[in-house]
């Protein structure tokens, strides 16, 4: 069974959202995104700064096996991106929830399509 | 319902995420997939290779018969045990299947053909097999193991009887013999030194766990691909298929023109297209930018023409990409890679990019 926290939300197309102190969300992939994909080799991230729609592809989880691409959750600036994941894309693998964080954004008003873990439980064992 | 190693219920026991493989339930990895292929590349790891399909060929004008059947000559296994590589051939020269072939004696061989051409294979093998009086068995009640890696002979022989362990350890490369209910062959998929082992299927998970108690890895096909990717490997289906022919899969070293009396099918046609020249020829491929290639992207050769990766993956041994293509013969050392919508320049290699755990290109 796959790791889903209860105080995060998320997507359907496998990200997770935390609320952080100061406003900025913060996103990465889920347990079930990071067990399906395997092993992470390399991870792109977008550039400080950048401004995205909600569901604009922002990242690129690479597997040994397959590219995958990571979405917006909500619109917004990006803040902040994991530096640690150029030279260690494993800790996503490792720990997705924590030190496997991906991005940061500030927000700027649409919220998109999120999902409670409650609602993110049942997709992601279909 | 997808079909079942014996070793299944094994697999999801320890944990393996298992993917459907040519209609077989196999485990792709049991924990991360890149440490199963350091660990053969390193130590030793363990494969289930049960959906490959053991087929024994009974009779006199057994020799005669595979011959004919296959593209490399059997007249080359003169020891019993020894074991050939060869391409099994349509009458166009496409490649129907790869595979090994044991001789056993004059009147017995053994084949080990890919799971997912099974059925075509014995359609086809039976098809042409008629005229030379052959019996043809299917050995469902085998088992087969790949044990690999620097370590991997050491650790099978110590579960061998005693009076077999140093005959084990002793078989040359591509070389196998029967120790009691099991045969061990010093073959594989991996690059790395080790053994195949086929025995009765109700011994196969004991021998697992044995071999998992003395620090032998248990290893999916996902490190399995990656393994025979370094190790220049082809995989049929992907790098080669019954529209293209072994000249042009790096595969020619494995055709016996020689003698030149020996009728094989697909000959003809493999020497018309040699006369003619080669058109394509699949070459090995070093990504340096951070992306992994994969299979059926476009290549681009300046000047030259387009061709396509016929197996691209990441390298855990040289952490960056490589990949086999086939690409016009005319490619020189420089291509690019459509990764995703990039053009991404790409340096071509001689296959095997690692062997014996040792890189063989210069990254």
């Amino acid at each position: 069974m796959s790791n889903i926290p209860a105080d995060l939300q998320y997507t359907r197309s496998h990200e997770w959202l935390r609320t952080m102190a100061d406003g900025s969300i913060e996103v990465g992939i889920s347990d079930h995104a990071q067990h399906a994909l395997g092993d992470l080799v390399f991870i792109e991230v977008p550039e400080v700064g950048r401004e995205l729609a909600a569901g604009e592809a922002c990242a690129v989880v690479e597997s040994v096996k397959a590219a995958s691409d990571v979405y917006a959750p909500v619109a917004g600036t990006v803040v902040a991106v994991n530096a640690q994941l150029a030279g260690a894309p494993q800790l996503v693998n490792q720990d997705p929830y924590g030190a496997g964080w991906i991005l940061r954004l500030r927000p700027n008003g649409d919220p998109g399509q999120l999902l409670s873990a409650a609602d993110y439980a049942t997709l992601a064992t279909d | 319902m997808a079909l079942r190693t014996p070793l299944y219920e094994l697999h999801v026991a320890l944990g393996a995420r298992m993917v459907d493989f040519g209609g077989w339930d196999m485990p792709v990895a049991y924990g991360s997939q890149i440490e199963e292929h350091h660990a053969v590349r390193r130590a030793a790891g363990v494969f289930d290779v049960s959906h490959m399909c053991i087929l024994d060929l009974r009779g006199a004008r057994a020799r005669p018969f595979l011959r004919y059947l296959l593209a490399n000559d059997v007249q080359r296994l003169t020891l019993p045990g020894q074991a050939l590589y060869s391409c099994m051939l349509n009458e166009s020269g496409g490649v129907i299947d790869d595979l090994i072939v044991y001789f056993f004696e004059e009147s017995c061989f053994r084949l080990v053909v890919n799971a997912g051409t099974r059925d075509k294979d014995l359609a086809w093998i039976s098809s042409l097999a008629g005229a030379f009086d052959l019996h043809l068995h299917e050995r469902r009640d085998l088992a087969m193991l790949a044990v690999q890696g620097p370590e991997a002979r050491e650790r099978l022989a110590s579960l061998l009887p005693a009076e077999h362990r140093d005959a084990a350890l002793a078989l040359a490369a591509f070389v196998g013999a029967q120790f009691g209910d099991w045969f061990v062959a010093r073959t594989g998929y991996t690059g790395e030194d080790g053994f195949e082992v086929m025995l009765p299927v109700s011994q196969a998970a004991e021998l697992w766990r044995q071999l998992n108690e003395l620090g032998v890895m248990s290893c999916g096909l996902g490190a399995r691909d990656t393994l025979r990717l370094e190790a220049g490997m082809n995989l049929y289906g992907s790098d080669m298929d019954e529209l293209t022919d072994p000249l042009e899969s790096g595969l020619a070293w494995t055709v016996a023109f020689d003698p030149p009396e020996r009728n094989f099918v697909g000959r003809d046609a493999l020497e018309a297209r040699r006369a003619r020249g080669v058109e394509r020829k699949l070459i090995g491929l070093l990504l340096t930018e951070r992306a992994v290639m994969r299979s059926h992207q476009r290549v681009v050769v300046a000047d030259v023409g387009e061709g396509e990766i016929t197996s691209g993956s990441f390298s855990p041994t040289l952490s960056q990409s490589i990949a086999l293509a086939r690409v016009p013969a005319a490619t020189g050392a420089a291509v690019q890679v459509d990764v995703r919508g990039r053009l991404l320049p790409a340096r071509v290699v001689k296959p095997p990019f690692v062997r014996r755990g040792k890189t063989l290109i210069e990254t």
